[in-house]
């Protein structure tokens, strides 16, 4: 699936939701799904800043694909963190850098996307897009 | 006596639903919501009058700065204080504690010297105290707490040395909702010879607060917390130290003479109020104050004890939740924790429920660590908040439970 095929998907699956209970309980879903980062890696060299709960966020890149794995301490978070993974990993790096996240937006999340909102959708995304320019420059 | 029913109805936003469903506000500790009477009151201020205050030769700087000065006297009487220019308008209580931190860490902090503040306190207390003793090459000592949340005032007794410059201290902490036996650590300094600053951010609006009765030397509040206005403050200070005390900032309005060479400074309180003040904010301010006097601040403090007593019962029930704080004598704030469940959890579920909660740290880091935790969720009650939130706010726990499980 592409990127924009994966994002179609999930905005699929929430507009089935109009109760916020229940698009909380799909994403606790997500949350279970969520490549589990090696316990080893829950250090502070891979948690992100600006969350009001931890994430940890590692990524591996083969030469050509990035892979995300992560980890929160809040359920709600894994699962945004989960969702994001869905949407970015096993892509390259320019697909990283370039993607444009919109089922965020769709999906009701876009308030949680905000710089002072606490739970830092933006920081994983901001975190994620800076690891795949990290790889783009190393690679080049 | 107004019902519980009208005082609502005083509030607008009370009745305002969030994702479809009634509002339970129940982050008073945060900041509280304003009755109509002081939105009309700073509209009034902008429609009716506006003019700058203490500077015009025409009616409407005259019209505001009597205003402005009715809401200093009115501040005044509501603290006790003895005298006018012992009321300074800050931006908040933040304002107020950074301005005497630095103030009073020009004219009397020396190297070696000691500040006592005690593990409850927000952030607002400590790091403009940490700033100072930096600039100074002073120290921060710390009270202690005991499992309850409370002071422990033997630890603090010992902590008093000929090395102490002041105590700053929280009336109530807003993490826990522990009252400070603030009299008793202000006699117990006073005796060493030391002043006391008493942070009353979460103090002033539950109970009767008199600063001549305490004898406290600086009381700091702000107004947003008090059914006020957003960005006014106060700083209550003692005639004696505010006169030696150099001003924090300079410019217009806290000025005598101004040249090149040499400025001399006006009289209190204006020496603390330089710039144009937030005018506007005071006489809200002022408004806020007349109407929980009208209210009674005993009927307050009598309403949310029951609040209090209540929620406490109804959430002990639930039995994987566990009550962080459990002073003897505290306000009606509930930090908790259910097991299992992360803090930011249980408030994102709590707000789509309608919910408003606070989770985190509560800006009082020290506090959790002393519990050995991150966070906690946070229900700050008040006056206006009926059991019948509580009850919302038990089925809510109840269905995060259920999700999370």
């Amino acid at each position: 699936m592409t990127l924009n095929e994966v994002q179609e998907k999930i905005v699929a699956e929430f507009s089935v939701f109009d109760d916020w209970m229940d698009k909380y309980s799909l994403l606790i879903d997500y949350g279970k799904g969520v490549p589990a980062i090696d316990p080893k890696f829950k250090t502070n060299e891979y948690l992100i800043e600006g969350c009001q709960s931890k994430v940890w966020l590692r990524s591996e890149f083969d030469g050509q694909l990035i892979r995300f794995s992560a980890d929160s301490d809040a359920i709600i978070t894994r699962g945004i963190v989960g969702l994001l993974i869905m949407v970015l990993t096993g892509r390259t790096p320019d697909e990283i850098i370039g993607a444009d996240l919109y089922f965020i937006d769709k999906i009701g999340l876009r308030q949680n996307l905000s710089p002072t909102r606490s739970n830092g959708l933006l920081a994983m995304v901001r975190q994620m897009k800076l690891y795949a320019i990290a790889y783009k420059s190393k690679s080049n | 006596m107004k019902t519980i029913e009208e005082i609502r109805a005083d509030f607008p936003i009370l009745s305002r639903k969030v994702y479809n469903r009634p509002l339970v506000y129940f982050d008073n500790g945060a900041t509280t919501q304003k009755p109509l009477c002081v939105l009309d009151a700073v509209r009034e201020v902008y429609t009716e009058y506006n003019g700058n205050v203490h500077r015009g030769v025409h009616i409407m700087s005259d019209l505001t700065s009597e205003a402005y000065e009715n809401a200093r006297e009115k501040v005044r009487s509501f603290i006790n204080a003895g005298k006018r220019e012992e009321i300074i308008f800050t931006s908040g209580t933040t304002g107020s504690i950074n301005s005497v931190a630095f103030s009073y860490g020009e004219r009397f902090v020396k190297p070696g010297d000691e500040i006592i503040l005690s593990t409850l306190e927000h952030h607002a207390n400590i790091v403009p105290w940490q700033m100072m003793c930096e600039r100074k090459g002073a120290s921060i000592r710390v009270i202690p707490v005991n499992d309850r949340g409370e002071i422990l005032l033997d630890d603090f007794l010992k902590l008093l040395s000929p090395r102490t410059r002041l105590v700053a201290i929280t009336q109530v902490s807003n993490a826990l909702g522990t009252i400070v036996p603030v009299k008793e650590i202000t006699d117990a300094a006073h005796s060493a010879g030391v002043p006391v600053l008493v942070d009353g951010a979460q103090g002033i609006q539950h109970d009767v607060v008199d600063v001549s009765s305490l004898d406290c030397d600086f009381y700091a509040f702000s107004g947003h917390k008090i059914y006020g206005p957003t960005g006014i403050g106060v700083l209550y200070g003692k005639e004696k130290w505010l006169t030696e005390l150099p001003p924090w900032q300079g410019g217009g309005d806290m000025v005598d003479k101004v040249t090149f060479e040499k400025t001399t400074y006006n009289e209190l309180p204006f020496k603390f109020e330089a710039g144009t003040t937030n005018y506007a904010g005071a006489i809200g301010l002022a408004k806020a104050l007349d109407y929980v006097l009208g209210i009674g601040m005993q009927y307050i403090a009598g309403r949310e004890k029951m609040l209090l007593a209540y929620a406490t019962e109804k959430l002990s029930e639930i039995s994987r939740l566990k009550i962080y704080g459990d002073s003897a004598n505290k306000i009606a704030i509930i930090s908790f924790l259910i097991d299992n469940v992360h803090q930011y959890d249980t408030g994102m579920v709590l707000d789509k429920l309608g919910i408003a909660v606070r989770t985190g740290t509560h800006c009082a880091q020290p506090v959790m660590q002393r519990f050995g935790i991150d966070g906690t969720v946070r229900a700050s009650m008040c006056f206006y908040n009926t059991t019948g939130e509580i009850d919302a706010l038990c089925s809510g726990i109840e269905e995060v439970i259920r999700m999370f499980s």
